[in-house]
């Protein structure tokens, strides 16, 4: 099957600090893949050179065949694990702001997705918790009926019920020819949810597999290898 | 009956032996409609892949049949869900012996404190 995202060589140097030290990763459509690593391995740069939020050093990304840049942006749909939206605003200025940006923007759905998470349409992001502006943000994210989505910890800052409710929304959400890729440290809370992973170490891709296979193979979750895996 | 998971097994083996409890206990009767991937991923909170995935592999096994333009059912055939619970309670009874053998318990006395066990039961 073609690929919607295939990175090749991917280098991204900061300083002294190579981020990303030739990074190859190839994802099929239709899947929901956990990108796992520890601190500082390279997953949120990761997903800023995809989303086109970050210029790599060097090698090459391609969404869906087309090389990262401005058409890209319009399959791709990035929740970052910072807040970016203005305080002042309503959410449903919020809301606006999206349908203006991007074509592909469902605002029915956004509206009904906040108002199942109890969010008023009126409220302002100023008077938020941080737990509901995440919500906010992953709803206008997961809006978009893009190909490709990028979730940086979109779990985070969430108590467990509202995780539940993310993860329900993620998985019914999405259709047959999007790829997502959650970036997450709560391995144990996302695995069932998740078709592949990708464990990445230094920048690097050290393990990239499927998480029945290795229940299959090794008889342990992805959560348990994961702690194996990078023992400190 | 709750979904819930263990970590040794893979998901969608452990979702195929959910549903089989589900449907040799009458929860999902013989011949019902089930509700689509989605919904029961949804209610599962597990991939719509992984289910479905789990729904082929009931397919296979004949406990669920898929109609091409209606959506998936039980099966009809009650022997074959009469022989499905029989396994399962073999399976459970298998657990049963080697739990108290690994607590020093011979068959012998498994079966003798079974037996009070069950009279107080009744009783």
């Amino acid at each position: 099957m073609k690929a919607i995202l295939e990175c090749r060589e991917l280098t991204k140097q900061y300083q002294q600090v190579k981020a990303l030290d030739h990074l190859n990763l190839a994802l099929e459509p239709g899947r929901i893949v956990g990108l796992l690593g520890p601190n500082g391995s390279g997953k949120t740069t990761l997903l800023k050179t995809i989303g086109g939020i970050l210029t790599p050093t060097s090698g090459e990304i391609q969404v869906d065949g087309t090389p990262v840049g401005l058409e890209t942006k319009k399959l791709v749909s990035y929740l970052p694990d910072w807040n970016y939206l203005s305080d002042w605003m309503r959410v449903r200025d919020v809301i606006g702001l999206f349908k203006d940006f991007y074509a592909d923007f469902d605002d029915r759905k956004a509206l009904e997705m906040l108002s199942r998470l109890e969010i008023n349409s009126k409220d302002r992001l100023k008077s938020m918790s941080k737990g509901t502006k995440e919500k906010v943000q992953l709803v206008l994210v997961m809006s978009r009926r893009a190909r490709l989505y990028l979730l940086d910890e979109p779990i985070g800052g969430v108590d467990p019920a509202a995780r539940d409710y993310i993860l329900t929304t993620i998985i019914g959400n999405y259709s047959e020819n999007a790829t997502i890729m959650i970036s997450t440290h709560l391995i144990a809370d996302v695995e069932q949810v998740l078709d592949d992973f990708v464990f990445i170490h230094k920048g690097q891709v050290i393990l990239s597999s499927s998480v029945d296979r290795i229940r299959e193979e090794q008889g342990k979750s992805v959560d348990a290898l994961f702690r194996e895996v990078f023992r400190c | 009956m709750e979904w819930s998971f263990t970590d040794d097994r893979p998901i969608y083996a452990q979702l195929v032996e959910q549903m089989q409890r589900r449907i040799v206990s009458g929860r999902f009767r013989p011949g019902e409609q089930l509700p689509s991937v989605r919904e029961m991923a949804g209610a599962a909170a597990v991939n719509p892949n992984t289910m479905q995935k789990a729904m082929s592999e009931l397919e296979r096994s004949g406990l669920v049949f898929a109609q091409r333009t209606s959506g998936r059912f039980v099966t009809q055939d009650e022997a074959l869900i009469r022989q499905t619970r029989d396994r399962l309670a073999e399976e459970q009874l298998r657990l049963f012996f080697q739990q108290m053998g690994e607590l020093g318990y011979t068959l012998q006395e498994a079966q003798t404190l079974l037996r009070r066990e069950m009279e107080e039961a009744e009783s």
